[in-house]
């Protein structure tokens, strides 16, 4: 995770916050950097997490989560010590902590291979537009509490990398929305978890189901990241532009939402974050 | 060979890292071998593969794409296990060389190919790869061709634009014989014999139209269908995916797909705005990725995205893919004709690069380049406005020197940078000499000054001395 952004969001792992929507969008840039951040973030703050990676492979988090720097203060040394430590997938696949599913992978499988038990990708190996039914069942049986006695996480969380890509395999926008649907009632309302999903804008190429389906997250959501490239094009030092939207669905829009503006720039560990014009290659 | 055995010791003290990083499990140093199916320690030894390197960056093995200048835009090289998505031109005659550059490489490398097309048999397309430069008797050639071009002042020091001299040189030269990355004389073939000691699977899609399939109907295009199940044959029975590790030698799997999308596949996504199948190419590419990622192998696919109408799907497919790049050539264009480009046959755009393993990536600052096919070499350079004559682009080097801010690069501090919807410099020519006038009328008045309208007092009398303008020099000297 980026303490930069930590700061910004206002929250640290220890006190995060339950039941939220967060809705990660980018526009003309990459924002996989925030998907990171949260996956890092939640696995820190104790929870469980179910990441649906649907893009990139389990090794290409691994690595990125292992050089994510963060900064421990190490409590009850004198003088207090720092530690950095980054966070490791595997550790916390193998101890439960962490369910992976790895979309290209288990395409291949499925597609390929008839199986036997619905897979979460059936949709891959039917002619018309499915619906997202085993996906959602693979969630909900992933992020149901163990009772065992086992250690206990703090709340689940849902993490999907990224919806956008379902529209390109055959389905509408509409399943997409009923499937964040019943798993904003699983995860957010009955276990009073988060989920977290990336969606990429596609600006002006027209792309109606896209739009369809990130104006009703837009809707849904607690708070809203949107990682913009800058209008005036390619900048070495400055990468983009971060707009965070804190909403409140539930409540009608008398009060105003807050939001504030960043620019960011990302770097081989870390991503920091300045107010608007402000980047240190300027000053 | 020589080679392999240095590098077999390499492997194995490597091989000692890699099984302690293993073990403990936080620490951030990781070598990333090959992409295979293998966390396990089978896979975990970085074997040595011809035609390979690790990228300087992540450890990520990268495979040349046959053209050096292209690796070098590209971060290193292709990185294996990923696709490369070249945008046709459009008449496909440079994408189509830039494929044959590809496979050619695969050749001379010694990996395997698979090539699939629906327009040409594959046997055909092998017989057209041109032939490699060897380090000895090519140099030769080289200087000769070199010498030609360049202007006899480009190593004089620049004085007043020394802005220009601290920018990046592109590599436009054989390297000195390593292994990776060869040029080609695209006037000759492939000598017979090279092409039959290669090892090659084609797939041409109208010998393969009545065979049965089975993989049940879903919405693919029957053509697509058949071509991924070719693909992971191989894949599977040559055992690129570490299916079969007994295998010492692992090599590389270099897909080539040509013309990808077009109606000659079945596809009608390039035919039509609203097609019944729009998802059919994109479940395709989903699923190659899928197989490359779990396999030992690169892919290159031309497509011909000017013929597809819809901009959604455009922008799906470029997301579906890791790096694509972009061919516009000039030819049957107004630009053929134009003066400014009249050293260059095309435009090239690097749309994407992928961030593997890692949160930042290799990326050129040089937005604007141009390609050039000479007989041997297929080059590509900053598009500079070098060959400009005419006072008009004098002024703007003026305007360059007073405001301190380069025009054609776009990498400016972000106090100023041109709007990102105007393709190229021209119309930020235009308001930059539009600025120049009205600072001519206010010049009249020589009480008044300024910062910068002293500058221009003092560059002044100097230009338009006597009336007549004077070359000012060294100022549009941009390095070859």
């Amino acid at each position: 995770m980026f303490p930069e952004l930590n700061n910004l969001l206002n929250t640290t792992p220890d006190r995060a916050e339950q039941g939220k929507l967060t809705l990660l969008c980018d526009a003309k840039t990459d924002g996989s950097f925030l998907v990171h951040h949260f996956l890092s973030f939640y696995l820190k703050a104790n929870c469980k997490v179910c990441f649906v990676a649907l893009i990139q492979s389990f090794s290409h988090y691994n690595i990125v989560g292992q050089k994510l720097v963060n900064i421990v203060e190490l409590r009850g040394a004198v003088p207090s010590t720092w530690v950095t430590q980054g966070v490791s997938l595997t550790a916390a696949r193998e101890c439960g902590q962490l369910v992976f599913l790895e979309g290209l992978k288990s395409s291949v499988d499925v597609f390929f291979r008839a199986q036997a038990a619905p897979h979460p990708l059936q949709f891959l190996r039917e002619a018309d537009a499915g619906n997202l039914q085993p996906l959602y069942e693979f969630v909900r049986e992933a992020l149901k509490p163990v009772g065992d006695g086992q250690a206990a996480w703090r709340c689940p969380v849902l993490l999907v990398d990224d919806l956008s890509v379902l529209l390109s395999l055959g389905l509408g926008a509409v399943a997409v929305l009923d499937f964040v649907h019943y798993c904003r009632v699983a995860v957010c309302w009955e276990r009073k978890g988060n989920i977290v999903a990336l969606v990429h804008d596609s600006g002006d190429a027209e792309d109606e189901e896209n739009d369809i389906l990130l104006n009703g997250l837009s809707h849904q959501s607690h708070l809203i990241l949107r990682a913009e490239g800058l209008a005036t094009g390619f900048c070495r030092d400055v990468h983009g532009q971060l707009r965070v939207l804190w909403r409140t669905p539930s409540q009608p829009a008398a009060q105003r939402d807050r939001s504030l503006t960043y620019q960011y720039k990302i770097q081989d560990k870390s991503v920091s974050f300045f107010a608007k014009g402000m980047s240190p290659a300027v000053l | 060979m020589a080679a392999v055995a240095t590098c077999g010791t390499g492997a194995g003290s490597t091989g000692s890292i890699a099984a302690a990083a293993s073990k403990n499990n936080v620490t951030s140093f990781q070598r990333k071998g090959p992409r295979a199916s293998g966390t396990d320690s089978g896979c975990s030894r970085l074997v040595s593969i011809a035609g390979t390197r690790p990228s300087v960056r992540n450890g990520q093995l990268l495979v040349s794409t046959g053209l050096p200048a292209l690796d070098q835009l590209l971060g290193g090289g292709l990185a294996v296990g990923t696709v490369l998505l070249i945008e046709e031109d459009k008449y496909n005659i440079y994408s189509s060389l830039v494929f044959k550059y590809f496979l050619a490489e695969g050749i001379i490398n010694g990996h395997t190919l698979l090539v699939a097309s629906a327009k040409e048999d594959p046997a055909d397309i092998l017989q057209e790869l041109p032939a490699p430069l060897l380090d000895d008797n090519c140099k030769k050639d080289f200087d000769e061709d070199v010498c030609n071009d360049k202007t006899p002042d480009s190593n004089i020091k620049m004085k007043i634009a020394w802005r220009y001299q601290l920018l990046p040189k592109m590599e436009s030269g054989p390297v000195s014989s390593s292994r990776f990355g060869h040029y080609y004389d695209a006037s000759k073939r492939m000598p017979q014999e090279l092409i039959e000691a290669s090892k090659w699977h084609g797939f041409f899609f109208p010998e393969k139209l009545s065979s049965t399939l089975n993989i049940e109907s879903c919405s693919l295009t029957h053509g697509y269908r058949k071509l991924l199940q070719f693909i992971q044959n191989v894949i599977y029975e040559e055992g690129f995916d570490g299916s079969s590790p007994q295998k010492k030698q692992k090599n590389i799997l270099r897909i080539g797909i040509q013309s990808l999308g077009s109606p000659l596949w079945g596809d009608d996504i390039c035919c039509t705005e609203n097609c019944d199948n729009s998802h059919s190419l994109t479940k395709f590419l989903y699923v190659l990725r899928g197989l490359l990622r779990t396999s030992l192998s690169a892919c290159i696919i031309t497509m011909p995205t000017h013929l597809i109408q819809n901009k959604a799907v455009i922008a799906r497919v470029t997301n579906l893919s890791d790096t694509v790049v972009g061919l516009e050539s000039f030819i049957g264009s107004e630009r053929e004709t134009n003066p400014l480009y009249k050293d260059y046959h095309g435009l090239i755009h690097i749309r994407q690069i992928p961030r593997l393993n890692n949160l930042i990536y290799d990326v050129s600052d040089v937005k604007d380049l141009a390609f050039k096919l000479k007989r041997k070499l297929f080059t590509i350079e900053h598009f500079a406005w070098s060959h400009c004559s005419g006072g008009a682009f004098q002024v703007i080097a003026i305007i360059t020197r007073v405001t301190g801010l380069p025009v054609c690069n776009r990498t400016s501090p972000p106090t100023f940078q041109p709007p990102s919807h105007l393709t190229h410099g021209t119309q930020v020519l235009h308001l930059a000499a539009t600025a120049f006038a009205s600072r001519l009328v206010r010049h009249s008045e020589p009480l008044k000054q300024t910062g910068s309208g002293r500058i221009l007092q003092a560059a002044g009398p100097r230009l338009w001395h006597d009336g007549r303008r004077q070359e000012a020099p060294g100022l549009l000297a941009i390095p070859p």
